[in-house]
């Protein structure tokens, strides 16, 4: 089988977010692979490990995103592919990932595409169903189980928290909901394999598209962080009155009840 | 400058659900005075025209066809981009729901528009139609705008005011043919774990436990108040972890992500994984033994306290609250 995972390198959500000139401010930032995505990297070795193949694990981002693609090879993936916009695309979004990632996997005859169901960054959760929709596809997002019997395909997606069992057929595009399985750490043997691995490294160019071809259909004018939250009130005195108070508080100062 | 926006209208269990009446609202504002057309798609969903209608859509489109019996990405796909064909909308407006945010990008996708997701709010600024959504698990905000296509947003529940409601409003509910064709992937079996209730993403009140009510039974209490308040019941990845309760009540950074009028954490130590599920709730109230706990830095009111008895009394006073008004 031909397993593909659209891999997104993100900021650690453990971090501070600050803003410098009108961007997110990324200087020492830790970066890791989207935690979604980390799903899909397993179910896709999972899936070969039992029936066969190759799985080559992709990014569009910077050079940067290299490392993250090494982590994917060290927990066993088989390759990796950067696409590299960093000096063709300034303000992409995610129409932009999605027709790259698309124009890459037109002529690859993938089986199965695998993608986390939303990044945590940017939070659309638009570029597995975009991909989809440009490859002609189906796709089943939010997935918590995966089978595969010969093209048939059963999976399990999670709906708010109810599950649908679905039917379906590859070549599939899914993305990864939490529970799908328990993500793998590199081992070390791997890490030291992945060094080895086959990391492509391409450009729109070798994709024979032009930066007008991927050009963002919206614009983000301003990035701003919420105001600062007043520090609460902690109750104090005997639990009873604090109770009431808090009950008065609620019904009287803020009014939600 | 006027547009038509068409509005899909989300169905579940034969009932509208409130964040449609909030995106038609979002494309009031977005239509400038234009036309506002809700869209239903289903089995039997004309009856829920008038609904639309009184919420402050102008008229509905309305496909039936016994494949949309239960939601598929090919089968609203087919429905939904066959209105638009029809109507030829300026804009499109959906709630950014599990079925929102798994069909929006593929009619994005269709017809290589713009669209952003789960917007909190939107604006007509500087003669452009600006949304703002929460970015890096609500830590931060970017206020965005489609430069390609149609005006296309998914706003997410109980963030923008629905319209008042007007009984007296008429309109037209007319139907259009769709052949529904080539579904790719069928639904065999829902599961429904979650659905009991109040829905946990679109409730105004939420009662949320974590490793502090340390095991199931400890939900108890909590389901207690959540009724008492017609509110949800929610939890931190913690209670699910240790078993104490579904997954489908996760909230946080993996898990669903909720905006209620009122947020009270109990036993919760307030994990950023948790807080970037719920820190933009209106009101957060934490009850928890821990005076240092992380909850409190978010929380507007704090009671230091064991949850099994601070919860009951909560509930026990809530009843008497809502005696008295």
């Amino acid at each position: 089988m031909k397993i593909y995972v659209l891999m997104k390198r993100t900021f650690d959500t453990e971090e501070k977010i600050s803003i410098r000139g009108g961007k997110i401010n990324e200087d020492g930032a830790e970066f890791i692979i989207n935690p979604y995505d980390e799903y899909a990297i397993e179910e896709a070795i999972q899936v070969r490990d039992a029936k066969g193949g190759e799985v080559t694990v992709i990014s569009v981002g910077s050079e940067e995103s290299e490392k993250q693609l090494r982590t994917a090879l060290a927990m066993g993936a088989d390759k990796a592919v950067l696409i590299n916009t960093e000096d063709d695309v300034e303000n992409g979004d995610q129409f932009t990932t999605a027709k790259i990632l698309a124009e890459y996997l037109k002529d690859k005859d993938a089986d199965l595409i695998i993608g986390g169901n939303v990044a945590i960054d940017g939070g659309t959760g638009q570029v597995g169903p975009r991909v989809a929709e440009l490859l002609n596809i189906p796709y089943v997002t939010t997935i918590t189980k995966l089978e595969i019997d010969g093209t048939n395909v059963t999976v399990t997606r999670d709906v708010e928290g109810d599950s649908e069992v679905i039917e379906t057929s590859l070549p599939l595009l899914v993305t990864a909901q939490q529970g799908l399985n328990e993500p793998r750490y590199p081992s070390l043997p791997g890490i030291m394999k992945a060094k080895k691995k086959p990391l492509e490294e391409l450009e729109l160019d070798d994709l024979d598209l032009e930066e007008d071809d991927v050009e963002a259909k919206t614009k983000t004018i301003e990035i701003y962080l919420p105001p600062k939250k007043e520090a609460g009130r902690v109750l104090a005195g005997d639990l009873n009155d604090q109770v009431k108070e808090l009950v008065h508080l609620l019904h009287s100062e803020a009014k939600v009840i | 400058m006027s547009r038509k926006v068409l509005v899909l209208g989300e169905v579940r269990d034969g009932s509208l659900r409130n964040v449609s009446f909030e995106a038609i609202a979002a494309a009031k504002t977005v239509a400038e005075g234009g036309e506002v057309v809700g869209v239903l798609v289903g089995t039997s969903v004309s009856v829920l025209g008038a609904e639309l209608i009184q919420n402050g859509a102008d008229r509905v489109v309305v496909v039936e066809d016994e494949k949309l019996n239960l939601y598929t990405s090919d089968g609203y796909a087919q429905a939904l981009l066959a209105v638009i064909d029809q109507e030829k909308p300026e804009g499109l407006v959906l709630g950014h729901t599990s079925l929102g945010k798994d069909l929006s990008p593929r009619i994005a996708g269709k017809l290589a528009s713009g669209l952003i997701s789960d917007a909190t709010a939107v604006e007509v600024a500087g003669g452009n139609v600006v949304f703002t959504r929460p970015i890096y698990s609500g830590k931060a905000f970017e206020k965005k705008i489609v430069t390609e296509g149609l005006i296309f947003a998914t706003v997410r529940p109980n963030n923008i005011a629905p319209l008042q409601k007007d009984e007296s409003r008429t309109g037209e509910v007319s139907n259009l043919s769709v052949e529904i064709k080539d579904l790719r992937a069928i639904i065999k079996e829902v599961v429904r774990k979650a659905s009991e209730g109040v829905d946990l993403s679109e409730a105004k009140v939420v009662i949320s436990g974590g490793r502090g009510v340390k095991s199931a039974d400890g939900f108890q209490p909590l389901k207690e108040l959540a009724n008492v308040l017609g509110g949800a019941v929610g939890a931190s990845r913690g209670a699910c972890d240790a078993d104490y309760c579904d997954y489908s009540l996760q909230i946080g950074q993996t898990g669903k992500v909720v905006t209620p009028d009122l947020y009270i954490a109990c036993g919760i130590s307030g994990a950023i994984q948790h807080l970037a599920g719920m820190s933009n709730s209106k009101v957060i109230v934490a009850i928890n033994k821990d005076p240092e706990a992380n909850i409190f830095k978010v929380a507007d009111y704090g009671i230091v306290g064991d949850l099994f008895e601070v919860v009951p009394l909560l509930t026990e006073e809530f009843k008497k609250l809502k005696v008295h008004s």
